[in-house]
């Protein structure tokens, strides 16, 4: 197990992540896509912390990043229930107000 | 032992994640992504990240079942019995996606990654522990604001009484008539 190959697998976390927030039309589905890409970040901000600098602060900053995580999944779930409310839909394709 | 155990670990945690968006039914694409993030869990376990590593595992798996419970009941259908695209742009999400693996493994592999600077604490739960009560509690004291915002946020968003006191977002909505007054603006 080395450092290369930790962030070897954190990138194709990542990417299978990206792939999925960018292709998805639900938005729970959206949702699960970007907590794939966090599940990588995690994964190669762990492998950095154990392989360049052990020092507690790296640790710290993974409790940042879950809580990341959490506010993101929070607010999905309200915007997916208002949207769901509003429009009876819960596709990306039916919040298109803002776009343009 | 520990190189193999990890592989086994890396295969399991990108294949469920792959299969997250492979498979028809919802329900099994939480547990994909909740098989996931257990193996990488483990895998933070592994780098000595013991504490991160188990809050990761139960916090994730509990919201694994929240989020199968909201795709039940928003999708009100199974796809698994009425299978339909539920994808859009395939073709340069895969492109943008490889791309980007691209370019992020060739930053691992080529980089002269320094060495390690310093040793882990001897009691490393401790230590986190001492730096979120000292040197650290600043990042502490801002994430607690951060997750009470988002929780009054979350309300306020999801409340069906929306703005100024009217049924649903939209201000032509008549005003809820409640029975008894004392609301916002009666």
């Amino acid at each position: 197990m080395t450092l290369q190959a930790v962030l070897l697998v954190a990138a194709a976390l990542f990417c299978v992540g990206l792939y999925g927030a960018l292709s998805q039309k639900v938005i729970v589905m959206v949702m699960m896509g970007l907590e794939l890409m966090l599940n990588g970040v995690i994964l190669a901000a762990g492998a950095f912390w154990w392989f360049l600098a052990p020092a507690p602060d790296g640790q710290v900053l993974l409790l940042i990043v879950i809580a990341a995580m959490t506010v993101e999944m929070a607010m999905g779930f309200a915007v997916a229930t208002l949207l769901h409310r509003s429009r009876g839909s819960d596709m990306t394709d039916s919040a298109t107000d803002l776009s343009g | 032992m520990i190189d193999i155990l990890f592989w086994a670990l890396a295969v399991v945690s990108v294949a469920s994640g792959v299969a997250v968006f492979v498979v028809d039914s919802m329900a099994r694409a939480t547990y994909a992504l909740a098989v996931s993030f257990i193996a990488v869990g483990i895998m933070l376990v592994m780098v000595g990240l013991e504490y991160i590593g188990i809050i990761t595992i139960l916090m994730m798996v509990m919201e694994m079942a929240i989020m199968a419970v909201y795709m039940v009941m928003f999708m009100g259908m199974n796809p698994a019995l009425m299978p339909m695209d539920m994808t859009h742009n395939k073709r340069w999400s895969a492109v943008l996606a490889m791309g980007t693996f691209v370019l992020l493994a060739a930053g691992a592999l080529l980089i002269p990654w320094p060495a390690r600077v310093g040793a882990p604490a001897v009691d490393l739960v401790a230590s986190l522990g001492e730096a979120i009560m000292g040197p650290k509690m600043l990042a502490m004291l801002t994430i607690s604001p951060v997750l009470f915002a988002t929780i009054i946020a979350g309300l306020v968003i999801v409340n069906p009484r929306g703005r100024y006191d009217r049924w649903g977002d939209d201000l032509k909505h008549r005003p809820p008539n409640d029975p008894l007054r004392g609301g916002l603006g009666q």
